[in-house]
C-alpha cells in the first residue's frame, strides 16, 4: 500500500544569513533610536518605521499597501559600526580559529590528506548516517586544537582560547571581531567540508555580524496603556539599546575619539547584541527592564516551558472548559455530572435561533449572562459576537431573528465530555450528562470512579462542552458512559459496584428479611415504580428484594468470592429475574469481576445495563442508608481460646527462631543447596515467621465471627483483607524491607536497644503485637521504618511506570485490525497475521474467552 | 559482521543446531509456490513482512536466501499453537 504523498520534504539546509541577504530582504535602514515625532507618528528610520508593517489599525504598510493583520511584517536593517561576535555562533567560530592557520587561513592538516578526511566523512555519512559524521568532525576538531605549526606555511600556531562570553584571545592577545572576520575570510570552501560546513550555502566570516536584521514590527507589537501611554515590546527597547550605542560609536570613529573611548563603546555594542539574541548568557548580567524585571529577547521567546514550542505549538489550551476538585454523588446517575452552577453559567452552549425555538432562546437572552438559565452572547450571521449585558439586551432582543446564534447557559442534559489524568485509557474519558447543581465542586457518582482512577483526597477533574452537532454526535456515540462499561483491555466490565453499594448488597442478600412495607419504601427509594412481580407476602427476603431490579426474563448463574469450587450450594443463582439462592459480593457486582454485569451488557446492551447497575448500586447504598453500617473497635476482638492460641503459636515460633539461630552458631545448620549458612539461616527463620503470621491469620478468621461490620466489609470484598484483620487483632507480623528481615541501622544491630549480632525475631522488625494491642517502641520504629521505605518506592515507582506505559501507548497507538485480519502499523508492515493470536476482539469477548458452549446452548 | 567471520569459525558454530532446543520453534522454509501463494493471500510485498536476519541461528538448518519466506509455529497463550511468517533479509 503506497500512501500518496502530494509534497515531500527531501531536506532542510541551515545556514547563516549573509551581510548582502540582510540587506536585500531588508524594507528599510534603521538609523536612529527614536520611535515617533511629537505628533506620535513613526519617524522614518526608526524602529517603529511604517515600512516594517503596520501594528496601527486603519493605517497601511508603505511596503505592501496591505491593512494590519494583513500585512505579515517587513525586516529592517542596521549597519553596525564594528563587526560583533553572535552569540550562537562562539562555538563554531572558535573551533574555525583554531583549526586554521592564523597566518595562511589553510586547515592545519597536511595537504595530501585533507582529500583522505573528506572521504572518509563522505563514507561515515553513507554508512552511519550524520549523527555519527557530526561526531567525527567533532573528533578531528579536538585532534587538530594541539597542532602548533602550520603544514602548509610552517607558520607557527598560538594558542587560542575563548575568554566567555564572547572574547577571543590568542595568546593572552585579544583578537578582535575585524581581525576574526579577516582570519575567517581566509578559510577555503573546501577546507570548509571538513567542518561540517556547505560552502555555497554559508562563510564562516557571517558568524560575526556586520549588518543586523530588524525584526518586523509585528512580531514586536507596542500596546498602548489605559492611560494614552504607549508601551513597547522588550524587543524594542533591546533594540533601540543597540542602534543608540551603534550611533553614538559611528560619532565616536567619525570625530577620532580615542582608541579607549571606541573600545568601550564596541565592548557595549558586543553585550547589546549578544543580550538581543540570548538574555540568558551566563557570564552576562541580564539586560533589565528599569523595574529590574529582565528582557525577554530572542531565545527568551523561543526556549523554556514558556516559550513558544512548549507554551504555544505544543501547548495548546480550550475554550468552554472547566476544571474543579471532585466530590461524590450516588444520587447521580452513573452517566452524569454534577456541575456547578456558577460553572454552569460559564459554559455555555450555541443554540441556531430558528422561527420555532425563538421564544425559548429569546427568555435566555432576557435573563441576561447573570441570572441562571440565562445566555452569554448572541452571534449573528456575519460572525459578530455581541455581549449580552443590561444595556444590550433590550436592543439585542429586538436584534435576534433566525439564524442568530444564542450562546445559552448549561442545562440539565447537555452532552459534556468529562476527563482525568493521566488519560491513560479511551475510558479516561467519557461523555456525561449534565445536572446542574448548588456547590463548588464537579460532582459524579461512585460507581464510575474506576473507568477513572479517581479519588476523592482532592482530585481534580476536566469538563469540556462540545460546541458543534457533530461534535456532540460523536461524544453521545462513541464517549457516552454505557458505551464503555466494557473494557477492552480484560472483555470485563470496569463499571460496578464498589464500597458501600457491595456491603450494601451483600446484607441484603444475605441477613435481611422485611415487611413488606419496608421492602417497598426502599424500593422505591431505589427508583423501582413496578411492584407487581414483588411476591404478595408480609415478609419478604432480600433475595425477592433484590430481584427486583433485575429484568424479569433474566438468569445467571455465578460464584461468590468466598465459595470454593466444591461448595456447590454457595452459588449465586438467577432465573428469569428472580434471585434464587447465593450472597452477591464483589465477585458478581464489582468491576473486573464475575460476569454477572457483562452477562447483562450482552443480554440488554449498553443503555438499560447503565439502569441496572444504577439501580444494584443505589439499593446497596439504601440498605446501608436504612439500617446504618458501622465498624466498632470490638470487631477486632478475639476470643480467649484463640488469644491464647495466637500467642501460643507466636512464642513457638520465636522458641524455633532461637533454636536455628543456636544451630546456625555452632554450626550445625544444614545449608539449603546453593546457599551459605547466612542466608539459609535467613530464610529458615523468615519461613517459619511467616507460617506463624499466617497460622494466626487463619486462627482469627476460623474464629467463628463473621457477621461484625468489620468481617461483612472484608467477606462482601468492599474493604479490607483478611491480612489486613489479622494485623489488627493478632499479630502485624514481619517488616519487609528489599524482600528481607531489616538488618540495616547501627552497627551489628538494627536499633540501640538490641546487642550486637541479635538474630532474633524481634531485633529484625517482626511485630508480635497486634495493631489493637498497640506496638512497642522498637517495633513502631520497624514499622516507621518500612513505611518510609515503600513511600519512596511508590513515588519513585510512579513516574518510571508512567513513562514506560507512555512508550508502549505511543509505539502501538496507529496498530490496527486490517481487513485480511492482519494487525498492521501507519506503514502497512504486518505486526500479527491473527489479532492477537486468537483473533478474539476482547472488547466483545467475556473475560477474554469466547464462551461457544453458552452461544450454542442460547441458539437451541 | 557475519562476512568477516571466518568460513571455519562459521563451520564450527553451524555444528550446534538450535532446533533442537525445547524453547526453539519450529521454523519452516515455504516453497516458492506457496511464497507466491501466501503473499497473494495478504497482498503484500516482502517489505510489509516482518523480518528475520538470514545469519539467524535457527534457519542454519533450512538454507535459506534473501527473499525466502519462513513458517514459524509457535506456542501461544492465547491461542494453543499460533503460526506466524517472517521475510529473510540479509543486513
Amino acid at each position: 500500500m503506497d500512501i500518496p504523498v502530494a509534497k515531500k520534504v527531501c531536506e532542510i539546509e541551515f545556514s547563516i544569513m549573509s551581510p548582502k541577504f540582510v540587506k536585500e530582504m531588508a524594507a528599510a535602514k534603521i538609523v536612529t533610536p527614536e520611535l515617533y515625532d511629537k505628533e506620535g507618528y513613526p519617524v522614518d528610520g526608526g524602529l517603529m518605521d511604517i515600512r516594517l508593517g503596520v501594528i496601527d489599525p486603519g493605517l497601511r504598510c508603505k511596503t505592501c499597501g496591505q491593512r494590519l493583520k494583513e500585512c505579515p511584517g517587513h525586516f529592517g536593517y542596521i549597519e553596525l559600526a564594528r563587526p560583533v561576535v553572535h552569540i550562537q555562533f562562539v562555538r563554531l567560530v572558535l573551533d574555525l580559529l583554531r583549526c586554521t592557520c592564523s597566518t595562511c587561513g589553510k586547515i592545519l592538516i597536511p595537504k595530501q590528506q585533507v582529500n583522505k578526511f573528506r572521504e572518509e566523512l563522505d563514507k561515515i555519512s553513507d554508512t552511519l548516517g550524520d549523527t555519527e559524521r557530526r561526531a567525527r568532525i567533532a573528533e578531528i576538531v579536538s585532534e587538530l586544537r594541539t597542532v602548533s605549526k602550520c603544514p602548509s606555511c610552517s607558520a607557527k600556531q598560538k594558542k587560542i582560547t575563548l575568554e566567555k562570553p564572547t572574547t577571543y584571545l590568542e595568546d593572552e592577545r585579544r583578537i578582535s571581531p575585524i581581525e576574526i572576520r579577516t582570519r575567517l575570510e581566509r578559510i577555503t570552501d573546501e577546507d570548509l567540508v571538513i567542518f561540517g560546513i556547505k560552502p555555497d550555502s554559508m562563510r564562516p566570516e557571517w558568524a560575526v555580524l556586520t549588518v543586523l536584521p530588524i525584526p518586523p514590527v509585528t512580531m514586536r507589537p507596542s500596546i498602548t496603556l489605559e492611560s494614552g501611554e504607549r508601551s513597547e515590546d522588550d524587543l524594542t527597547h533591546k533594540l533601540g539599546d543597540i542602534v543608540r550605542i551603534n550611533q553614538r560609536l559611528f560619532e565616536n570613529i567619525n570625530a577620532g575619539a580615542p582608541e579607549i573611548i571606541i573600545e568601550d563603546l564596541w565592548d557595549l555594542l558586543q553585550y547589546h547584541v549578544t543580550t538581543f539574541f540570548d538574555n540568558d548568557v551566563s557570564q552576562l548580567p541580564p539586560a533589565r527592564h528599569r523595574s529590574g524585571q529582565p528582557l525577554k529577547t530572542i531565545s527568551g521567546r523561543i526556549k523554556s516551558k514558556e516559550g513558544r514550542i512548549r507554551h504555544n505549538l505544543a501547548g495548546k489550551r480550550t475554550n468552554f472548559s472547566a476544571r474543579t476538585v471532585i466530590s461524590p454523588d450516588p444520587g447521580l446517575d452513573i452517566n452524569e455530572v454534577g456541575v456547578p452552577k456558577v460553572m454552569a453559567m460559564k459554559l455555555t452552549v450555541p443554540e441556531r435561533v430558528t422561527e420555532w425555538n425563538m421564544q425559548y432562546l429569546k427568555d435566555f437572552v432576557k435573563k441576561g449572562s447573570g441570572e441562571y438559565p440565562g445566555a452569554n452572547y448572541i452571534v449573528r450571521p456575519d460572525g459578530k459576537r455581541k455581549r449580552i449585558t443590561d444595556e444590550t439586551k433590550e436592543q439585542l432582543l429586538e436584534e435576534i431573528e433566525p439564524g442568530f446564534l444564542v450562546e445559552r447557559h448549561l442545562l440539565d442534559g447537555d452532552i459534556a465530555l468529562f476527563n482525568r489524568q493521566p488519560s491513560l485509557h479511551r475510558m479516561s474519558m467519557m461523555c456525561h450528562k449534565v445536572r446542574v447543581l448548588p456547590g463548588l465542586t464537579l460532582r459524579l457518582n461512585p460507581a464510575v470512579c474506576t473507568p477513572y482512577n479517581a479519588d476523592f483526597d482532592g482530585d481534580e477533574m476536566n469538563l469540556h462542552i462540545p460546541q458543534t452537532e457533530e461534535a456532540r454526535a460523536e461524544a453521545e456515540i462513541l464517549l457516552q458512559v454505557q458505551t464503555q462499561i466494557v473494557s477492552p483491555r480484560y472483555g470485563l466490565s470496569i463499571i460496578g459496584c464498589n464500597q458501600d453499594a457491595i456491603t450494601g448488597n451483600y446484607i441484603l442478600t444475605k441477613y435481611l428479611k422485611l415487611p413488606r412495607n419496608k421492602a417497598v419504601d426502599l424500593l422505591a427509594g431505589v427508583g423501582v415504580t413496578d411492584f407487581s412481580r414483588l411476591p404478595n407476602k408480609d415478609t419478604l427476603t432480600g433475595h425477592e428484594i433484590f430481584s427486583m431490579v433485575l429484568p424479569k426474563d433474566f438468569s445467571f448463574k455465578g460464584k461468590p468470592r468466598s465459595a470454593k469450587p466444591e461448595h456447590v450450594e454457595a452459588a449465586v443463582e438467577i432465573k428469569n429475574g428472580m434471585l434464587l439462592k447465593g450472597t452477591l459480593d464483589k465477585n458478581n457486582l464489582g468491576s473486573g469481576k464475575g460476569l454477572l454485569l457483562r452477562t447483562i451488557h450482552k443480554r440488554y446492551g449498553p443503555d438499560e445495563t447503565v439502569k441496572i447497575l444504577g439501580r444494584i448500586y443505589k439499593l446497596g447504598i439504601n440498605v446501608l442508608l436504612r439500617f446504618g453500617f458501622t465498624m466498632y473497635l470490638s470487631d477486632t476482638d478475639l476470643d480467649k481460646e484463640t488469644q491464647e492460641a495466637i500467642s501460643t503459636l507466636l512464642g513457638e515460633a520465636r522458641d524455633t527462631v532461637q533454636e536455628l539461630i543456636g544451630k546456625y552458631r555452632d554450626g550445625s545448620l544444614e545449608p539449603l543447596p546453593g546457599r551459605s549458612p547466612e542466608e539459609t539461616l535467613e530464610l529458615r527463620i523468615l519461613e517459619r515467621l511467616n507460617e506463624a503470621r499466617n497460622a494466626a491469620g487463619n486462627a482469627v478468621l476460623t474464629s467463628g465471627v463473621d457477621d461484625t461490620g468489620l468481617m461483612i466489609m472484608v467477606n462482601s470484598g468492599a474493604r479490607g483483607s483478611n491480612i489486613q484483620v489479622a494485623q489488627m487483632s493478632a499479630v502485624v507480623g514481619q517488616q519487609a524491607m528489599r524482600g528481607g528481615r531489616i538488618d540495616k541501622g547501627y552497627n551489628g544491630r538494627t536499633l540501640s536497644c538490641f546487642k550486637r549480632g541479635d538474630l532474633g525475631s524481634a531485633a529484625r522488625g517482626f511485630i508480635m503485637n497486634s495493631f489493637k494491642s498497640g506496638l512497642k517502641p522498637h517495633e513502631m520504629f520497624f514499622m516507621a521504618m518500612t513505611g518510609r521505605d515503600s513511600m519512596m518506592d511508590t513515588a519513585l515507582r510512579t513516574p518510571k511506570s508512567g513513562y514506560l506505559y507512555r512508550r508502549l501507548a505511543n509505539a502501538l497507538q496507529d496498530l490496527k485490525v486490517e481487513y485480511d485480519e492482519t494487525t498492521r502499523d501507519a506503514a502497512g508492515k504486518i505486526v500479527q497475521y491473527n489479532y492477537g493470536e486468537d483473533k478474539i476482539d476482547v472488547s466483545r469477548s467475556e473475560g477474554g474467552k469466547i464462551n461457544v458452549k453458552a452461544i450454542i446452548e442460547s441458539n437451541t | 559482521m557475519a562476512k568477516s567471520r571466518s568460513r571455519k569459525k562459521e563451520d564450527e558454530l553451524s555444528v550446534f543446531d538450535p532446533s533442537a532446543h525445547e524453547l526453539v520453534p519450529k521454523h519452516e522454509k515455504l516453497s516458492d509456490k506457496e511464497a507466491k501463494a501466501f503473499l497473494e493471500k495478504y497482498h503484500a510485498t516482502m517489505k510489509e513482512l516482518p523480518k528475520i536476519y538470514i545469519n539467524e541461528p535457527a534457519l542454519r538448518p533450512l538454507s535459506v536466501k534473501a527473499g525466502d519466506i519462513i513458517r514459524i509455529t509457535r506456542k501461544s497463550r492465547t491461542a494453543g499453537e499460533t503460526v506466524f511468517y517472517r521475510g529473510v533479509v540479509d543486513e
